[in-house]
């Protein structure tokens, strides 16, 4: 094994498929000979050419258009969307076209396509660099939303994504990109879509998070364990389909939730989430489940102060966790 | 044979719940050594052991609320203890010798209460769970403190209660009730919430100090905007230096004990031979918790810095809160300072703790248009402080100069008034 960053295990993954899969291929803006506004697929133009390394005219639209006829006639395309904030363009493609395709033609036509996406804030990014769209797209029935916070999950569940044999939307965390780095397995890894994963194992309270959240948690439960508060962490990664399982799990054996996000508040995937513990945990509840999420204002702002008040970090997710262990 | 009375665990105390025996019969025990768990309305304590010797019997059961003098069990002094021979008084003896010192007011003792734990806290799911599962009693319930905010019983208490109460059965063999089948429930009008210890001490006082203290009221308006600019400008630096949040409170604490200073008659008793005037400045601060209010008192206050006030101040609050407050810091009260402000009142009138002599009510900061020197009108942080007093022991004047002091203190604060 070896530690990468989670850009470079995205590249990997991208890298690995499409040396073993000729149909696999990438469009997005400035994917070619630029190699991406973030560097993920540098080097890929020069190893596999202009045809299978699509520069794009700068229309989102066309970006997700292209890729849903190229999935129905048997390809395996990767749109890249430069910046989540840009998705909104390619809605109509993405909502009415993809997500229904398979429903539409009663299951004789699969579209496997990825729509990858950087999304998520504290990069200094302001109002169009920043934006968190989990939520949007999770609600809509057909399409899968996965949110990898590691290196290895971000290599294997691109991986299962690219294999997939229906949209799905690869979100990869822009603050975590070079920040986080981590051991990925050697060989062919592939992560299952659909199912959670607990990074770190505890008895009191139980973090649920994903994305540059997943981080924050997972040192917040490192300064809890030295007060004595045992946390259990549990990484989403897929958002959709969620993991019911490992979430009623985690909510039964400690019987106190926070979940984390930094996507707007209201009906986020942290309302899903208690309401899914809710359903089924509720006679296991020790306290209220409880979340923090980012505000709902209408985007992250660029001023510095404003957006440290936006995101959420370590001391806020700390002080929200000792407030429910004391409950 | 030496029987153990509930001591009286505190001023103004008059019953306690046993908690949970800590010996059983047939245990020895070494002087001092922890003989038995008491929660009053105030504190939860240890009671010691009077003498070494060997428990020989438990009058009183776990969960069982009884007065203060009550015998509660019976110990047989170690042959080592009772070597010296002295006869010892016989029973009767000994009851009348007790009850000479113990002379509450009350003629006679109350019969025991039996307390339900329903109306004391909430309880979650996972302990309703818990406590369906391993058939925990109501009085095991009520023996079992809780760790959680305001006193509330987690599942982890509950395991913690369970796990021990694993271990080998105790000597007295008691079977554990199992769980009565429901009863068909009959309509009622409405419900009756249990007194809690707390509920009950409340009820008691307030009624003693409405019936012996002639109260009277009065009310002088501050203008806060000098603190309230001082505060805005110096809470982040001060919770950043000292990790705890700069209120109101202990500034105000501050100006009392300068305006007691001033007015010492304010700190002060009544007695029938006359009214003691106390050395010490020792503010209770009123905090309020789950199911009642508790006045844990900052001693000595005259002798704090506004951050050591602060401090102490936090520090009472959140031992009140998380029920862990000792009998020391209930006790010895001399002025009470009350902040229902928070809650958005503009003028309160508060009802005295005995044997105090005043109370005084910060109300909410509000601002107001004020007419200011030079018949301008300006924008200010107006509060209205709200003094009853012990209109036996002072007059309008002194409680109208004492106001006057502790307004005139707020009024001039300026970033020379030290913090530390």
């Amino acid at each position: 094994m070896a530690v990468k960053t989670v850009i470079e295990a995205i590249r990997e993954g991208m890298d690995e498929e499409m040396a073993r899969d000729p149909s696999v291929f990438l469009i997005g803006e400035d994917v070619g000979n630029r190699g991406g506004v973030f560097l993920a697929s540098d080097g890929l133009f020069k190893k596999y050419g202009e045809l299978r390394v699509i520069d794009s005219p700068l229309a989102e639209s066309c970006i997700v258009g292209v890729a849903i006829g190229a999935a129905v006639n048997g390809m395996r395309p990767i749109a890249e969307i430069q910046f989540a904030d840009f998705i909104a363009p390619a809605m109509n493609q993405i909502v009415e076209e993809a997500a229904r395709f398979c429903y539409r033609t009663a299951g004789d036509f699969n579209l496997p396509m990825v729509i990858r996406a950087p999304w998520g804030g504290g990069v200094h990014g302001a109002l169009y660099h920043s934006q968190s769209i989990e939520a949007t797209f999770a609600h809509i029935p057909g399409l899968k939303v996965v949110a990898p916070g590691t290196p290895a999950d971000a290599k294997g569940l691109l991986k299962a994504a690219i294999r997939d044999p229906d949209p799905v939307l690869y979100l990869e965390h822009k603050r975590t990109y070079r920040l986080v780095k981590g051991e990925v397995p050697d060989g062919d890894w592939v992560v299952p879509i659909g199912k959670a994963d607990v990074k770190r194992e505890g008895k009191d309270l139980s973090l649920i998070a994903y994305g540059l959240m997943l981080t924050y948690c997972l040192e917040v439960a490192t300064k809890l364990a030295a007060t004595g508060i045992s946390a259990e962490v549990l990484d989403l990664r897929t958002i959709k389909p969620i993991d019911q399982a490992a979430i009623v799990a985690t909510a039964r054996k400690t019987g106190k939730v926070l979940v984390v996000h930094e996507d707007n508040r209201f009906a986020g995937i942290a309302a899903e989430v208690m309401a899914i513990i809710m359903e089924n945990a509720f006679d296991a509840l020790d306290a209220p489940v409880m979340r923090l999420t980012g505000p709902d204002v209408p985007a992250m702002p660029f001023n510095h102060v404003l957006e440290e008040a936006f995101m959420p970090n370590v001391e806020k997710i700390l002080v929200k966790a000792k407030e429910l262990a004391a409950y | 044979m030496t029987s153990v009375k509930m001591p009286q665990l505190g001023e103004s105390i008059t019953e306690g719940t046993i908690s949970r025996w800590l010996k059983q019969p047939g245990d020895q025990v070494k002087k001092y050594e922890g003989l038995v768990e008491v929660i009053t309305d105030k504190v939860n304590a240890e009671v010691p052991a009077p003498l070494a010797g060997v428990l020989r019997e438990i009058r009183v059961k776990e969960g069982t609320t009884v007065t203060v003098g009550t015998e509660i069990a019976i110990i047989e002094e170690s042959v080592a203890a009772a070597a010296v021979p002295s006869p010892p008084p016989s029973s009767k003896e000994t009851g009348e010798l007790q009850a000479a010192f113990n002379t509450p007011t009350a003629a006679e003792p109350e019969p025991a209460v039996e307390q339900s734990n329903a109306g004391r806290t909430r309880l979650s799911p996972a302990v309703r769970a818990l406590i369906e599962e391993h058939r925990i009693s109501d009085a095991e319930l009520m023996g079992i403190t809780g760790s959680g905010i305001a006193g509330r019983i987690s599942k982890k208490d509950i395991e913690d209660f369970v796990a021990k109460r694993a271990q080998p059965a105790t000597a007295n063999g008691e079977q554990r009730p199992t769980a009565a089948p429901s009863a068909t429930p009959a309509p009622t009008p409405g419900t009756t919430i249990p007194l809690s210890p707390m509920r009950r001490a409340i009820a008691t006082n307030m009624l003693k100090s409405k019936q012996t203290i002639p109260h009277a009221w009065t009310v002088a308006e501050v203008d806060m905007t000098n603190v309230v600019r001082f505060r805005q400008k110096a809470k982040d630096s001060f919770k950043l230096r000292e990790g705890i949040d700069l209120t109101f409170v202990p500034i105000m604490v501050k100006a009392v004990v300068e305006g007691l200073k001033a007015v010492p008659v304010l700190n002060a008793s009544w007695s029938e031979q006359g009214v003691v005037l106390h050395k010490d400045i020792n503010i209770g601060v009123a905090v309020s918790v789950e199911d009642g209010l508790i006045v844990p008192v900052v001693h000595q206050a005259d002798r704090m810095s506004i951050s050591g006030l602060a401090k102490a101040i936090d520090d009472l609050a959140k031992r009140a809160r998380a029920g862990k407050l000792g009998i020391p810091d209930v006790q010895g009260g001399t002025f009470t300072v009350n902040n229902p402000g928070t809650f958005g009142t503009i003028l309160s009138y508060s009802i005295i703790a005995p044997p105090q002599v005043g109370i005084l009510a910060m109300d909410a900061i509000v601002k107001r248009p004020v007419v200011v020197d030079g018949d301008a009108i300006a924008v200010r942080s107006m509060m209205n402080l709200c003094l009853s007093f012990d209109h036996r022991v002072l007059d309008g004047v002194s409680a109208a100069r004492f106001l006057q002091g502790v307004r005139r203190w707020l009024e001039g604060f300026s970033e020379q008034v030290p913090l530390y």
